[in-house]
């Protein structure tokens, strides 16, 4: 079959096949069928006509949908199809999901921005960028059913009605199931247009809003869930990269020869940043590694001590040059002149590292020709959906093929292409032979990307009756918006605010890391807020409830986490509570936690965190729940723990021995997370709990000591130092 | 190049690796045992345990000669014909995973725990699953999974 359906009889068409997918068009184009037996031909159907295949549907009743996301952990091999199944109105017992091609003309979401379509599981975007786009071609998917059976039935399709996979014709007590459909499955000359006013309105979701079990769980439990680092295609070579301890230094291999000359080692390839090395297993690749001797050269990081940048940090926030400004409503300057009262404090946070479980890898067979290739990587996808492949090779975007895998974690990390293009690299030397790059656990920290070092400076001016009339944060350090994101405060009734970026770089490598600039910015303001509500003996709830009057979405997490957290009553001796607000991805979230303390190691432990979510309509609760609980215990090691140094430039850590993670006897004892009934369009969720804990935890240490916690991480060594303060 | 036999999942494997090979290397690369993870190669994260006659072990800092005897090495993909080990059952009614990386170690140092300890109490729990990390964060899921299981407790093997 070498043609879409256009240029063969149906029966031609039948005969090849029993399952067919749906490409529901993009305007212009006709819907057509086309067999999904043949994989290849399907693909190229899809690069070539531009059409939308969201759908498989197979004479056994089977569903395959296709989810455009990267699977990461957060749920969206089911969170996105479940929408289509919604619209379908499908049997989701039937339903399987596979990932989609990585095509963003295709699949792309605009949820991004107005600059066309993209694939990209960042940001915690994935269920607001296609809670639409999903919904639509579920509707149209269904449209198609029922002209189908109106026509075979010759009856009006407004007769027809549809319930958990089959076609109804109730005046004539006729039923049909969807994959009894697909022999003489019709596609409309013109699919209609569906809009948000003719899909099913929140109150009638049959999937959405129930708890479903997670559709790949039960292979992530026995071993069967495929990771890019798992797979092995025939004669795969392995490749290595030893990267220099100094970021960006330049390379000069001293022992060449003799590497190239260890058995099983293949290639020695230079890199502006490392020498790589390309070996007929892993074992004699990394046995290969250990042996490379190279001199390395300056970098920029050379010389630079993170531990000593706050003190240059400070300087450069006393002085009077600005930055980047960011905010600016009202005049935060004549708020402070007339102010009764002003606060001014430094907030200051370490590097921290992604640490997600699965060490970077990527696998590439680079064709014979050149021209071509194959990718097999867990990636969290990109504005290029070719992952900048193409250019590396310099071959067209149409001869790369990238074959999306589960993520081990994500958390930014894998929405960087690095690791990617150095296996092409690797790849490119070794045509016609499929190339498996490792990073060593050690290579992940030590050539990592972090979250920036910052340091931020927040004043604050209050008039005679304790309200805050001026609010102004100074952010300096590297990234853009790796720093800024967070810095504005939609939600608080402040009339004058101000917001500004100092920039200063280091030449380390920066990267989103799990909700970005919220983390350190809401960590600021939120306990500058409380330092004032302590200052003032007003409680910290109450401060907020004035802030947030204009903001009754804001308001309603709030009165939530304080009910749930039972705010009023106060906690056993030796423990606190503490409390925090925040947007984040376009959710709203309270959290509350309680600590206790050891006086004499200076080890806070966390009790209990209770967060109330406003994120619209809730696609799937438990996964939510999951998401908050993640995100929120992901919040408390970083906090409690994660600390990157660095010394003349050179990360100072290299695996799980000397950067702490948060282990399972530190957990707290619940975390409970309850969501604001809503029908506004979904929210992001994966970023939401993780900022909260920051401010949370060290308001509550304000509320139990006196003493304020501003810099992150708060290990023991540091709360000791404040409370000895 | 030496020939090693190892007892893996109640199969005799015969592999031919130099000595001193890492255990987990040939589990995953010369096997396709996939479901045993790399995560820090220096015994730190747990994403690697598997079963050594029994007892939960880091294959990451185990080399193939130490196998030679016949010792039993269970793995995830050993644990049960169809995923449906008590252990693994209640690691899906808890929707556990998230990214899943980890989740093999997770369960069979889990399935070790109760099989050491059929009615472990929260402390023991912890204590007993601290060396396996888990950075998506899983860990009140894990809790729960184990307390589940412990309550429909597995069969010795």
């Amino acid at each position: 079959m070498n043609m879409p359906l256009k240029s063969q009889t149906r029966r031609q068409f039948l005969k090849s096949s029993s399952s067919v997918a749906l490409f529901i068009g993009v305007s212009g184009i006709l819907p057509q069928l086309v067999s999904c037996k043949n994989r290849k031909k399907l693909q190229e159907t899809i690069n070539k006509q531009r059409l939308t295949a969201w759908v498989e549907l197979a004479e056994d009743g089977h569903v395959t949908i296709y989810n455009p996301a990267a699977e990461m952990g957060q749920g969206s091999m089911t969170s996105l199809p479940v929408l289509f199944a919604e619209e379908m109105d499908a049997d989701w017992s039937l339903v399987k999901v596979a990932f989609s091609p990585q095509e963003s003309a295709i699949y792309g979401s605009d949820g991004w921005g107005p600059n066309g379509k993209v694939m990209l599981s960042a940001g915690s975007r994935i269920t607001f960028g296609y809670y639409s786009i999903m919904r639509k071609a579920g509707a149209q998917a269904r449209y198609i059913l029922l002209y189908s059976v109106a026509k075979k039935w010759n009856v009006p399709i407004t007769e027809l009605s549809t319930e958990n996979g089959i076609v109804i014709h109730e005046k004539e007590n006729k039923s049909i199931g969807y994959g009894a459909i697909v022999p003489f499955l019709e596609i409309p000359e013109q699919l209609p247009e569906f809009t948000e006013d003719q899909l099913k309105s929140p109150a009638s979701f049959r999937l959405v809003g129930k708890d479903l079990e997670r559709t790949e769980i039960p292979e992530k439990v026995n071993g069967k869930a495929k990771f890019a680092i798992d797979l092995k295609l025939p004669d795969m070579v392995y490749g290595v990269l030893e990267r220099g301890k100094v970021h960006g230094a330049k390379p000069i291999i001293k022992n060449e020869e003799e590497i190239l000359a260890l058995d099983g080692v293949l290639k020695v390839v230079p890199f502006e940043y490392a020498i790589g090395v390309v070996a007929t297993t892993l074992s004699k690749a990394l046995a290969a590694k250990k042996q490379l001797e190279i001199e390395w050269g300056k970098a920029i990081a050379s010389g630079f001590n993170s531990q000593e940048a706050y003190g240059a940090y400070e300087k450069i926030a006393d002085q009077n040059k600005n930055g980047q400004v960011l905010t600016e409503i009202g005049n935060t300057k004549s708020a402070f002149r007339s102010a009764a009262k002003t606060y001014t404090a430094d907030f200051k946070n370490d590097y921290v590292y992604h640490a997600q479980m699965e060490p970077l890898n990527a696998m590439v067979k680079v064709m014979e020709d050149k021209q071509s290739a194959e990718v097999w990587v867990g990636s969290q996808q990109g504005f290029d959906s070719k992952l900048g492949v193409p250019q590396h090779l310099g071959i067209p975007p149409e001869h790369v093929n990238i074959n999306l895998q589960y993520l081990g974690g994500g958390f930014g990390r894998r929405s960087m292409t690095d690791f990617v293009l150095e296996c092409t690299s690797l790849a490119a030397t070794m045509p016609g032979i499929p190339v498996k790059l490792l990073w060593t656990r050690e290579d992940d920290v030590t050539y990592g990307a972090f979250r920036p070092l910052t340091l931020q400076r927040l004043r604050a001016s209050t008039d005679t009756n304790g309200k805050i009339t001026g609010f102004s944060h100074i952010v300096v350090g590297d990234g853009g918006n790796l720093v800024a994101s967070g810095i504005k405060n939609e939600h608080y009734d402040i009339a004058n605010q101000y917001a500004e970026w100092r920039e200063v770089s280091q030449g380390i490598r920066l990267k989103h890391w799990r909700a970005v600039g919220h983390g350190p910015n809401k960590f600021a303001i939120e306990c500058m807020l409380d330092e004032i509500a302590h200052d003032q003996g007003i409680d910290p709830v109450e401060l907020r409830r004035r802030l947030m009057s204009k903001s009754p979405r804001a308001l309603a997490t709030l009165e939530k986490a304080v009910a749930m957290s039972k705010w009023n009553e106060p906690s056993i001796a030796g423990r606190a509570k503490g409390m925090a607000f925040l947007e984040r991805s376009g959710s709203l979230g309270t959290g509350v936690c309680e600590i206790s303390l050891d006086t004499k190691t200076g080890k806070i432990k966390v009790h209990h965190f209770w967060n109330a979510v406003d994120a619209g309509v809730i696609v799937q609760p438990d996964n939510v729940k999951a998401q908050m609980e993640g995100g929120i215990l992901m919040g408390i090691s970083s906090v409690l723990y994660e600390q990157i140094t660095i010394v003349d430039g050179a990360v100072q850590q290299s695996n799980f021995n000397d950067y702490q993670i948060l282990r399972m006897q530190d957990i707290p004892e619940t975390v409970e997370t309850e969501m604001i009934a809503s029908s506004e369009h979904p929210q992001g969720v994966g970023e939401s709990g993780t900022p909260l804990v920051a401010c949370a935890i060290a308001n509550a240490f304000l509320k139990l000591t006196g003493k304020p916690l501003r810099h992150l991480p708060f290990t023991p060594e540091r709360v000791l130092q404040v409370l000895q303060a | 190049m030496p020939t090693y036999s190892l007892n893996i999942n109640n199969k005799v494997h015969k592999i031919d690796v130099d000595q001193g090979t890492s255990l987990l290397w040939v589990l995953r690369e010369h096997l396709q045992l996939t479901g045993t993870k790399y995560g820090c190669g220096i015994a730190q994260c747990g994403a690697c345990t598997i079963h050594v006659n029994g007892s939960p072990q880091r294959a990451c800092v185990l080399t193939v000669d130490g196998f030679a005897d016949g010792q039993k090495i269970t793995t995830i993909e050993g644990l049960s014909e169809a995923g449906d080990h008590p252990v693994q059952k209640a690691w899906i009614k808890a929707q556990a995973p998230q990214c899943g990386y980890c989740q093999s170690g997770q369960i069979m140092q889990a399935v070790a725990l109760l099989n050491e300890n059929p009615k472990p109490d929260r402390d023991q729990i912890l204590s007993y699953m601290n060396g396996n990390l888990c950075r998506c964060g899983t860990y009140m899921r894990i809790l729960k999974a184990i307390q589940l299981a412990s309550e429909n407790p597995p069969s010795v093997s």
